[in-house]
């Protein structure tokens, strides 16, 4: 304990785990308080099943629009008397399942292409341009609804859609972090060394570039979360009888005079998690990587 | 005795970036140069920045392919970049960077960096790599505590240090150096110079150091060879070029080193421009900055001709210069 | 200059046609438009008269020429609803989009730029905490549940505003304000983060440090140089506000473009939808054109940035 207080050289390279103790103790309120909410969105994620009281499509028409605070009904009912608590622990674990797949899939897709094109150029460096210039001119809600117009409205096609709109910001930035490092840094010293290009950017580059990717992941996951909903919202994401965030809230918008609560609670949740994922996103590129903008 | 590396007639041209709307440019960053440097020598490559002389180093190591002409490594040509037996190859020649700290990775420790070479081209066992790690790392100067270190811990020279180390892992025969010491203090950039001198004679190994400034070469260099504008103007043993340089590009180049004791009364000082290689000069290339140049310099090439005491110079005034300067 | 005028232009006509052979293959991807529509019990007769009528029985590329021709013709099919050309039904909905978006735009120019800049001047300031705290809240909370906590306030609690449709100035007032919302956090938080940097700049010290008053530091030399990046947001601003509209005007039931299209999307109305799609990709693209244009006439130097 005597040794915290000390000046960082005097230290004698204190292991990685005691640093991230360190580093917890120093966390602002803010973040601690985005972790801690997001933390308890994961874990309601995994145990949604297990932890909502009833079925989610489970009708009790004898209590319709039960205001919250209802013995049994905590956060009320809705005009169907199905329990409002249920129904959003169960959106929470679909809404952020969608949100994650999407983020895993287009920043692996994306990473993959961008480094490729670092090492190829010439087709996958237009392909790229192309597509920069595809998004500019098309917002993704608007293209999103073609789709759903032309091909039907499903969770596979939503994730698809957005995996296939966020990849190019990856492909961009994986693209630059590996044409900069082996310009004239170490992954071109490496491939000098006579190096695959395999081990160069599995042993080299990605390392160096995780921070990097980690941040972006964190931060376009709150724009995929704020996405899903939208297009849920909007009757085009989650189909019934799932559940998701938006679609509680495209339901609930219809009972906003009688029953305000049914729409309120998923409100709150999805402005909390895209707050708290915002708050943490910034806080992680602070600390990892003051590079990215 | 066959040497270790030769370029014969090699050039080297980039095309520039054309748009849509605009010609592509090119531009010849090398022209016509032959050279050999043989084991347990040094030739140093002089010129200021866009002389050709980093682009002449990566097309001695292979790492880009020359526009016209062929460079032969132990009597054999090299293969293209990329390729299997390229990669292969690359356990044999090194290349040491002007900036070490870019050129290490920042996240692993020193030690694994000295290893990478062994590893990649999997050679001895893990012991025997350790071992081998322990002992370049002594031989370069670092100290045994500065192998568990990342290179941001390092000083400017220990990195250089660690990246010469790196390089002489896997016992190549050639090494090329790109300004290996311009990057560093003064006062570290003899000690470097040192442990070049000490890694050759211990290993024989043949090298190329490419540098804009003389007087760092002069301690290290056998033969010095002077670049202007892609072409190599001189070419002479170090001491014949440092006592009696020809071209008179040399001659301002020789004459800028001071020598202790010795005020610079006389020293040559060049007029114009920098050489820009997109903008090469008609003829010689020099001419427009050359102070005894005549007609004929304007209109063509002077060809590398070699003369007495191993000396190669391209100038057309040769003759007359030498009558002037005795 | 030129040079650029005309690769930018080339790019722009490049990314029309891309996003017009994105709307085909999609068209073509999901399987036969003519059950697609009419649905699988509809009579082969109207099933073979569908297909005559646009085009399926011809060749691939013979249907995509066509397909590409008709659209520069300005020809986008026949509304399947009503069997009206699609082009002047979505070109009536476009005033009524344009009233609500125009006012958003003014609105959060006027108020997301001064916000940014004058929280930049006083950095650290309590006015700075506040525009970063509602810059984040404009970028957290979904347009949708701005507007729906805005009509349950203003309508359902206090009755004060009507809460959807279009007739008095009144009506347009929650959409607007809704609108504007998220899209001044965006603008304050760029405009903040480009004068900043302005200001950080070499140049900004060697003025103050040549005497100059700090007031006439902003006024000649921060202010002219952070036009440059702002005049970007208004680029971005065009395509968060086309996308803000669609959430808008669906929540208060606005009869502009937005509502047009998530209407034709349920009902599968491809003739309609595809043509808002263009139409809104030609917009975006002469906006961005017009950006690209203006950045490069102020700045050479972003002119060679364009072609890397």
């Amino acid at each position: 304990m005597t040794d915290m207080t000390a000046p960082p050289a005097a230290i004698t390279q204190p292991s990685r785990l005691s640093r991230a103790i360190a580093a917890l103790r120093r966390l602002p309120l803010a973040v601690e308080l985005a972790s801690a909410w997001l933390l308890a969105m994961f874990v309601i994620a995994a145990l949604a099943h297990v932890l909502a009281p009833y079925e989610i499509s489970e009708i009790d028409l004898m209590s319709r629009l039960v205001p919250p605070g209802s013995p049994g009904h905590w956060l009320g009912t809705d005009e169907l008397g199905r329990d409002v608590l249920s129904r959003l622990l169960v959106s929470i674990r679909s809404s952020l399942l969608i949100a994650a797949l999407a983020t895993i899939l287009s920043a692996t897709i994306g990473t993959v292409l961008g480094f490729l094109a670092a090492q190829r150029r010439g087709v996958f460096e237009h392909a790229i341009l192309m597509f920069v210039d595809f998004q500019a001119a098309l917002p993704f809600i608007i293209m999103a609804l073609a789709v759903s117009a032309f091909v039907g409205a499903s969770v596979p096609v939503l994730v698809g859609l957005m995996a296939f709109y966020g990849w190019e910001r990856y492909a961009r930035l994986a693209r630059g972090l590996a044409l900069s490092a082996m310009g004239k840094g170490y992954a071109g010293a490496v491939m000098q060394l006579g190096a695959s290009p395999m081990r160069v950017f599995m042993r080299h580059i990605l390392p160096n570039v995780s921070a990097t990717l980690v941040v972006t992941m964190t931060l376009s996951f709150s724009e995929v979360i704020l996405a899903e909903s939208g297009l849920s919202f909007l009757g085009l994401g989650v189909q019934l009888p799932d559940s998701s965030l938006g679609n509680m809230i495209g339901f609930g918008r219809d009972y906003l005079t009688t029953a305000p609560w049914i729409m309120l609670a998923p409100a709150a949740v999805i402005t909390l998690t895209s707050l708290s994922v915002s708050i943490l996103g910034d806080w992680l590129r602070d600390r990892l990587d003051p590079s990215v903008s | 005795m066959s040497p270790i590396i030769e370029a014969n007639n090699v050039s080297r041209t980039y095309a520039g970036h054309g748009g849509l709307f605009r010609p592509k440019s090119y531009v010849r960053a090398v022209e016509d140069v032959s050279l050999s440097v043989e084991q347990g020598e040094t030739l140093a490559v002089i010129g200021e920045s866009g002389s050709g002389k980093s682009t002449l180093g990566q097309v001695l190591l292979g790492l880009a392919p020359a526009s016209a002409g062929d460079v032969r490594f132990r009597d054999a040509a090299l293969s293209p970049a990329g390729s299997r037996q390229w990669r292969e190859q690359r356990a044999e020649m090194q290349l040491i960077y002007q900036d070490p700290l870019a050129a290490l990775d920042p996240r692993l420790t020193i030690a694994e960096q000295i290893r990478e070479p062994l590893d990649i081209h999997q050679i001895g066992t893990p012991e025997e790599r350790a071992q081998r790690v322990d002992e370049v790392a002594r031989d370069v100067g670092l100290q045994p505590v500065h192998l568990s270190r990342r290179p941001h811990e390092l000083s400017g020279g220990q990195r250089q240090r660690a990246v010469i180390a790196r390089a002489m892992a896997s016992k190549p025969v050639l090494l090329v150096c790109d300004e290996p010491v311009s990057a560093l203090d003064v006062s570290i950039q003899a000690q470097v110079i040192n442990t070049f001198r000490r890694l050759q004679r211990m290993s024989g190994v043949a090298m190329v150091f490419i540098s804009h400034d003389l007087k760092v070469v002069r301690n290290i260099a056998h033969r010095v060879a002077v670049m202007y504008l892609g072409r190599i103007v001189e070419e002479a043993p170090a001491d014949v070029i440092f006592a009696n340089p020809q071209h008179p590009y040399t001659k301002a180049l020789v004459s800028s080193v001071p020598i202790p004791g010795k005020p610079l009364g006389d020293r040559v000082i060049l007029q114009g421009e920098p050489p820009n290689p997109a903008a090469r000069p008609s003829g010689c290339a020099f001419h427009p900055r050359c102070p005894v140049a005549v007609a004929q310099c304007r209109t063509s090439v002077p060809e590398l001709h070699s003369n007495a005491e191993h000396r190669r110079v391209a100038c057309h005034l040769v003759a007359e210069v030498r009558g002037a300067a005795a | 200059m030129m040079s650029f005028a005309l690769t930018r232009l080339l790019r722009a006509f490049a990314t029309l046609m891309l996003v017009i052979t994105f709307a085909f293959s999609i068209l073509r991807l999901s399987g036969d438009p003519a059950i697609a529509v009419l649905g699988p019990m509809a009579p082969a007769a109207a099933l073979n008269a569908f297909r005559e009528a646009w085009g399926l029985t011809e060749p691939f590329w013979v249907q995509y020429s066509k397909y590409v021709l008709s659209i520069f013709a300005g020809d986008f099919g026949d509304s399947m609803r009503d069997g009206l050309p699609a082009l002047p039904l979505v070109l009536e909905r476009v005033p009524a989009t344009l009233s609500l978006t125009i006012p958003s735009l003014i609105l959060t120019l006027t108020i997301g730029i001064p916000a940014g800049i004058v929280a930049a001047l006083h950095r650290n300031s309590l006015l700075d905490r506040t525009v970063i705290l509602a810059a984040v809240a404009g970028f957290t909370v979904p347009s949708f549940v701005v507007g729906l906590v805005l009509v349950l306030i203003f309508s359902v609690t206090l009755g004060v505003l009507p809460s959807g449709g279009q007739g008095s100035w009144l009506h347009g007032v929650l959409p607007i304000i809704t609108m504007s919302t998220v899209s001044i956090g965006l603008v304050a938080r760029y405009s903040r983060s480009a004068m900043l940097e302005v200001l950080n700049a070499p140049y900004i010290r060697a003025a103050s440090a040549k005497g100059l008053k700090w007031r006439d530091v902003i006024r000649l030399h921060a202010l002219p140089n952070a036009i440059l990046p702002l005049l970007t947001i208004i680029g971005l601003m065009v395509g968060s506000l086309i996308a803000g509209s669609v959430v808008v005007e669906s929540i208060f039931s606005w009869p502009g473009m937005g509502r047009l299209l998530i209407i034709s999307v349920a009902a599968r109305d491809l003739a309609v939808v595809q043509c808002i799609l263009i139409l809104i990709t030609v917009l975006m693209v002469c906006a961005n054109l017009t950006v690209d244009l203006l950045q490069a006439w102020l700045d050479p130097k972003s002119r060679n940035k364009a072609h890397a």
